[in-house]
C-alpha cells in the first residue's frame, strides 16, 4: 500500500496505481477527456491536470499517467490547475464547437467565451478511436499521422483500410461525434443527425459515407482533406 | 514490382529484419527512391511484422520522409534562425515567385521539388541554400535566378545529347 | 592513415600513446592545418587542399611539409583558414588561387601574405598569430581547441595529441566510485540545455540494478542557430568516444548509442569512421584492453524531428517508434530504452569528460561561476561580424561574447538583442548585456542556456517576427500529443500571425499571455514547457513594438510586409539603375542619371531593390494605406 496526501487527506493506494485511478476510488471527480478505463492512457487532453508538490517547485502533471509514489502530495483543484483546465476546453472548444460533450465541459467549468477562431473540426485528437481501434477490435486500421498542427487521424494513404471491419467502435467512442451517430438503426429512426451537422460528410462526398451503408470508404471520421484544410498553413 | 520488392527486401535484410530498425530501413528506402513509394511501406509492414498504420504514422512524423515522388532537383532552404535574421524568408519567397510552387511541392514539369530545413549548422554561410546536395554560401536574392538558371542549362545540356 | 593492430592490454596502450607523441614531435616537417568541415567545404576548402597539394607535388616538396586536413576550427566567419605551424601563421578566407603563394612565400621564404591576415572588423588592426586575433583572446578552448590539431578520421592523429590518456587514467588507477564523485566534484552540467548536474545523474545511472544499461549521446542538435555539437562530432569524434566510453565505464553500462540528426551527414560519417577505428584498435568491445570492461557503441540517425532532442522522444526514435515523449516519471535512468536503466548526456557533456578526468575535478571546478562551472561553447551567429563557435568561461557577459569576441555588428547598425537558447529560450535586450552568463542568470532574465546558440540581432530585426518565426518553428515541431502545446503554440502563432499584419487588437497581448502561461505550465514536456518562452521574453523586453504594431500598424524594424512600403530616397539615390534591374516586377521607373521611383501598385515587396542598392537609398518606411479585412487571418 502507498500512502500520500491528496487535497490535504491521507489516501492510500495499491502499487500500480495512477493519481486518476485513486481519486475514482475515493469518489473525487476529476475531469477528463481521452481517458477510458477499458483503454490504455494516453495524458493528451490535459484535463486531468492535478498539482504535484508544494512550493516553488509545484508542477502540473497529468493525473492519468502518474502513478502513486510514497509521501506524494497532490492537489486537484488549485487557481493554477483550474486556469489550466479552462484554457484546455477553451483550445477544445476553439476546435470542435460543435461537440456537445465538450460543450458540457465548457459549462461546467465555466468557460463562457470563445477568444480563438473557431475551426469547425470535430477532431480534438484524443486518441479514443486509435486506442479502441486498437486495443479493444484489435483492427489498427486508423492512427495518428503528422505531427504538430498538421496531426490527423486517418487509415493508411485515406483510402479504405482493409484492416476496417467497419465495426463502428471509432464513432461509439468519440466524444466530439458521440452524441450524432446513434447506432445501426439510424436509416429507420429519426437519427441522421450526421446529415444535418454542419458541415456534413456531404459538403465533401457526393454521397453519404456514412459506414453502415458501406459506401466504399469509412467514417466521417475519416475525411479527405477539404479546401478550408487545404488553406491552412 | 519485382524489382522494387527485391530491392526493398536487401534493405530490411541489412537490418535483420529487426522491428527497431524501421526508421534506419525506411531511411533506405527513400535514398533510394527520393520517396517512400506506398508499396514499399506495404512491404515494410509485412516482412517487418509492423501494422501498416504504425509503419505510415512514422513515414509521415519524420521530415526526412516523403510520401510524394519528388522532383529531379531538391532545392532546400535553411529557414533556421541565423538564415532567417539574414533574410532567408525572403529568399525562399524569391524560389516560390521563380519556380511557380509553394514550400513543399514540385515544379509540373517534375524538375523542381522546394523545401526548407529548420538549420543545417552552417550558420556563418547563411543564407545557406542547398541544391542537390550542394551548398550555396551567402545566397541573395538576385542571386536565386543564377542557381536556378544553371540547373536548368544542366538539363538542356542533358537533353541535348 | 596506418595500418590499425588491436591493443590488447593497459600497457600497450600506454606505449603507443607514447610513441604517437613521439612520432608528432619529431615530425619537423611545416604543417598546413585546412579547415575542411562543412561550412569549410561549402566555401572551397577542398579546391584550396587541391591547389596547396599540386603546389607542393610540382615543388617536390613532400619531404618539407604537409597538409593536415581538419575540422571545423570555430572562426567560421575566417573559413576557409589555415593554420601554419611552426610559424603559428592564421590565414584567412583562403581562395585556391592562393595556394602557389601560400608554398612560395611562405613555406620556402617564410614571408607572411598580408592580403591573407585576418583585419579586426572595427579597427582594421591586422593579426598574425590566432593568439592575437580578438576572435580568440577571450576564449578558452578547453574542448573546441584540439579541432586545429587533428585529422578527425586519423585515430593515430587522436593518440598523437595524447587522446585515450584519460581512459587509460581511469582503467588503471580509478574505479567507477572515484570516477563519479570526480565528475560530481568538478561541476560539470548538462551542455544540452537542461543543465542538470552530470555527476548526479552517472550516480543515481550507477545505483539502479541492471546488467543491460545503456549510455546514449545526444547528437539530435536541433536548436537552429546551434552547431557547436556538428562541430564537436565532425572535428574530433575520439574525444567525444573517450568521455562515453569513461561513462560506462563509470555507469556499468554495456551498450552506448549516438542519436545524430539526420541533417548532419560529415558529422554521422566521422563518427562512424570513428567508431569503427575505435573497434579495431580494441578500445571497443569486450575486454576492453584486456579489463573487464565491455562496451560497444553504435549508431542511430535522427530523421528530422527537432522533439527528437527530448530525452524519451529520443529514445522512442531509437525503438522505431514515432518522436512522441511521454510523461516522466519513470525518468530514463531508471526505465529507458527498451525498458533499461538509460543515462542520455549531450555531446558537449561527454566532449569535457575527458579533460576532467585529465587535469582533475579541482583544476575545472576552478573554471566558471559558482553553480556553472567550466567552458560552454557558444554558436555566434546573426548579425555579427565575427561569426562563429566561441569557448569561453562560464561567467563571462554577453557584452564581451558580442563585441570583444564577436567584434560587433556589421553595417554600423545598433545592437538590439541577443537571442540564446534556441526554441526555448528567450530575447535579451542591450540593458543585459552586462550579463555574466550562467544557468541561473539566463534562466532569471527569461531566457536558457539550451544547447548554446546565441543569435545577435540589430535594429533591422523585428521582434514581432522573431517571436512568429519560433512559434511557427514549434508548432510544426510540436508532436502534437497534448493539447496544451498542439493548440497552443498553434494559436499563439495566429495571434502573433495577426499582429504582425497588421490585424493586432486591443486585447490580444493579455490573451497571449494568459496563453503563453499556461502553454508554459500544462504541456508534457520540454518542448511545450518552453515553447511559451520567445513570446514571453519579446513581450517582457520589446512590449512597445508589439503596441506599434497593434496600435499603430506601424513596424518600427521595417520588416513586417504588410506595415511597410518600399520607397527610394530622392536625396540618395545616385541613379545607377541597380534597383531597377533587380526589380523582379519591373515596378522601378527610372533613367540613367535619374531619381528612381518605386510603383507600390507593382511593388511586391520582395526586397530585391534594398538589397541591390549600394548607397543604401532604397529604405522601408511605414505603410500609408493599410486595408484590414475584417475578421483577421482565415487559416
Amino acid at each position: 500500500m502507498i500512502t500520500f496526501k491528496m487535497n490535504g487527506l491521507e489516501v492510500q493506494a495499491e502499487e500500480g496505481w495512477t493519481v486518476f485511478e485513486t481519486a475514482k476510488f475515493y469518489g473525487l471527480e476529476i475531469p477528463h477527456l481521452c481517458y477510458n478505463s477499458g483503454l490504455s492512457v494516453y495524458g493528451g487532453c490535459r484535463l486531468c491536470l492535478v498539482e504535484i508538490g508544494e512550493g516553488p517547485k509545484a508542477k502540473l502533471v497529468s493525473s492519468c499517467t502518474y502513478s502513486v509514489e510514497e509521501g506524494l502530495v497532490v492537489h486537484t483543484d488549485t487557481k493554477r490547475v483550474i486556469e489550466a483546465r479552462r484554457m484546455m476546453i477553451e483550445l477544445m472548444l476553439s476546435t470542435a464547437p460543435y461537440s456537445k460533450k465538450i460543450q458540457d465541459l465548457a459549462s461546467k467549468f465555466g468557460v463562457t467565451q470563445l477568444r480563438f477562431k473557431p475551426r469547425n473540426e470535430e477532431c480534438v485528437y484524443c486518441g479514443l478511436c486509435v486506442r479502441m481501434c486498437d486495443e479493444q477490435m484489435d483492427a489498427r486500421a486508423i492512427g495518428f499521422q503528422n505531427r504538430g498542427y498538421k496531426r490527423k487521424i486517418s487509415t493508411p494513404f485515406d483510402i479504405k483500410s482493409e484492416e476496417c471491419r467497419l465495426c463502428g467502435g471509432c464513432l461509439y467512442i468519440c466524444p466530439a461525434c458521440s452524441l450524432r451517430c446513434q447506432g445501426p438503426q439510424a436509416d429507420t429512426d429519426v437519427c441522421n443527425a450526421c446529415l444535418t451537422l454542419d458541415p456534413s460528410c456531404l459538403e465533401y462526398y457526393d454521397e453519404l459515407q456514412c459506414w453502415m451503408y458501406d459506401a466504399g470508404r469509412c467514417g466521417t471520421c475519416v475525411r479527405e482533406k477539404n479546401e478550408k484544410d487545404k488553406a491552412r498553413p | 514490382m519485382q524489382t522494387e520488392n527485391l530491392k526493398v527486401q536487401s534493405f530490411i535484410a541489412r537490418h535483420n529484419s529487426e522491428k527497431r530498425a524501421l526508421i534506419a530501413i525506411l531511411q533506405d528506402i527513400q535514398a533510394e527512391y527520393n520517396y517512400l513509394p506506398q508499396e514499399s511501406l506495404r512491404i515494410v509492414s509485412k516482412s517487418l511484422g509492423i501494422p501498416l498504420i504504425d509503419v505510415v504514422g512514422v513515414a509521415t512524423f519524420y521530415r526526412a520522409f516523403s510520401l510524394k515522388p519528388r522532383g529531379k532537383h531538391l532545392v532546400t532552404v535553411c529557414l533556421g534562425t541565423a538564415c532567417h535574421v539574414r533574410g532567408g524568408p525572403k529568399i525562399l519567397e524569391e524560389f516560390e515567385r521563380r519556380l511557380g510552387v509553394k514550400t513543399g511541392e514540385t515544379t509540373l514539369d517534375n524538375k523542381f521539388t522546394l523545401e526548407t530545413v529548420a538549420c543545417l549548422g552552417c550558420c556563418a554561410i547563411g543564407p545557406v541554400v542547398v541544391v542537390d546536395g550542394n551548398y550555396h554560401a551567402h545566397t541573395t536574392i538576385r542571386k536565386v535566378n543564377t542557381i536556378l538558371k544553371k540547373y536548368a542549362k544542366e538539363e538542356t545540356k542533358n537533353e541535348t545529347h | 592513415m596506418r595500418r590499425i593492430k588491436k591493443i590488447k592490454s593497459l600497457k600497450e596502450l600506454e606505449a603507443v600513446i607514447e610513441k604517437e607523441i613521439e612520432l608528432r614531435k619529431s615530425d619537423t616537417r611545416a604543417v598546413l592545418t585546412v579547415s575542411a568541415g562543412t561550412c569549410g567545404q561549402a566555401r572551397g576548402s577542398l579546391k584550396v587542399i587541391d591547389s596547396l597539394k599540386t603546389a607542393i607535388k610540382k615543388g617536390n616538396l613532400e619531404h618539407k611539409v604537409k597538409i593536415r586536413v581538419t575540422g571545423c576550427h570555430g572562426f567560421c566567419e575566417a573559413e576557409p583558414n589555415i593554420i601554419i605551424h611552426p610559424h603559428d601563421l592564421f590565414y584567412q578566407k583562403v581562395d585556391p588561387k592562393n595556394g602557389k603563394d601560400i608554398i612560395d612565400q611562405t613555406i620556402l621564404k617564410n614571408k607572411v601574405i598580408d592580403s591573407l591576415l585576418f583585419a579586426d572588423p572595427n579597427t582594421g588592426e591586422k593579426a598574425a598569430q590566432e593568439s592575437e586575433i580578438s576572435f580568440y583572446k577571450k576564449q578558452k578552448r578547453l574542448v573546441l581547441g584540439d579541432n586545429a590539431l587533428i585529422d578527425p578520421t586519423d585515430i593515430f592523429d587522436y593518440l598523437s595529441i595524447g587522446g585515450y590518456r584519460s581512459l587509460l587514467k581511469v582503467l588503471e588507477t580509478m574505479t567507477p566510485e572515484e570516477v563519479i564523485p570526480a565528475v560530481k566534484k568538478s561541476g560539470l552540467r548538462g551542455r544540452g540545455g537542461a543543465g542538470f548536474p552530470t555527476g548526479t545523474k552517472w550516480e543515481i545511472a550507477r545505483k539502479v540494478k541492471g546488467d543491460i544499461k545503456y549510455i546514449i549521446c545526444n547528437a539530435d542538435e536541433g536548436d537552429p542557430g546551434a552547431y557547436m555539437d556538428r562541430s564537436l562530432l565532425e572535428g574530433n569524434p575520439h574525444r567525444v568516444l573517450e568521455g562515453m566510453i569513461i561513462g560506462a565505464f563509470a555507469i556499468g553500462a554495456t551498450e552506448g548509442y549516438v542519436y545524430v540528426r539526420d541533417e548532419y551527414p560529415l558529422a554521422v560519417k566521422n563518427i562512424t569512421l570513428a567508431i569503427n577505428q575505435a573497434r579495431k584498435i580494441g578500445l571497443l568491445g569486450k575486454k576492453i584492453l584486456g579489463t573487464k570492461l565491455n562496451f560497444d557503441i553504435h549508431i542511430a540517425k535522427g530523421a528530422g524531428a527537432f522533439v527528437c532532442g527530448e530525452e524519451t522522444a529520443l529514445i522512442a526514435s531509437i525503438e522505431g517508434r514515432v518522436g512522441e515523449p511521454r510523461q516522466r516519471p519513470p525518468f530514463p535512468a531508471i526505465k529507458g530504452l527498451w525498458g533499461k536503466p538509460t543515462t542520455i548526456n549531450n555531446v558537449e557533456t561527454w566532449g569535457n569528460v575527458p579533460i576532467i578526468i585529465q587535469k582533475g575535478a579541482e583544476w575545472y571546478s576552478q573554471i566558471g561561476t559558482d553553480g556553472s562551472k567550466g567552458t560552454k561553447i557558444f554558436s555566434l551567429v546573426g548579425k555579427i561580424n565575427n561569426t562563429g563557435l566561441v569557448e569561453v568561461p562560464m561567467g563571462i557577459t554577453l557584452r564581451e561574447i558580442i563585441f570583444d569576441i564577436g567584434g560587433g555588428i556589421p553595417g554600423e547598425k545598433a545592437f538590439k538583442a541577443v537571442q540564446t537558447g534556441g526554441p526555448s529560450g528567450g530575447c535579451l535586450p542591450a540593458e543585459m548585456l552586462d550579463l555574466p552568463i550562467d544557468y541561473e542568470s539566463l534562466t532569471k532574465a527569461g531566457s536558457i542556456m539550451g544547447s548554446g546558440g546565441m543569435i545577435v540581432m540589430d535594429e533591422k530585426t523585428c521582434m514581432v517576427d522573431v517571436a512568429k518565426y519560433f512559434l511557427n518553428f514549434l508548432r510544426d515541431e510540436s508532436c502534437g500529443k497534448c493539447v496544451s502545446c498542439r493548440e497552443g503554440t498553434q494559436r499563439m502563432w495566429e495571434i502573433v500571425k495577426d499582429i504582425s499584419e497588421g490585424y493586432g487588437k486591443e486585447g490580444d497581448l493579455d490573451l497571449l499571455e494568459e496563453l503563453a502561461k499556461i502553454v508554459k505550465d500544462a504541456s508534457l514536456c520540454g518542448l511545450g514547457q518552453t515553447a511559451s518562452n520567445p513570446v514571453l521574453s519579446t513581450l517582457r523586453y520589446f512590449r512597445d513594438e508589439y503596441e506599434a504594431h497593434i496600435k499603430e500598424k506601424r513596424c518600427p524594424a521595417g520588416v513586417c510586409i504588410n506595415l511597410i512600403r518600399y520607397v527610394v530616397i530622392p536625396e540618395k539615390c545616385t541613379g545607377c539603375l541597380a534597383c531597377k534591374n533587380a526589380c523582379p516586377q519591373d515596378a522601378i521607373r527610372g533613367v540613367i542619371r535619374g531619381v528612381h521611383l518605386i510603383e507600390q501598385n507593382k511593388c511586391i515587396k520582395c526586397g530585391a531593390c534594398l538589397e541591390a542598392c549600394k548607397f543604401e537609398a532604397v529604405e522601408t518606411q511605414r505603410e500609408e494605406a493599410i486595408r484590414i479585412v475584417e475578421g483577421g487571418t482565415d487559416k
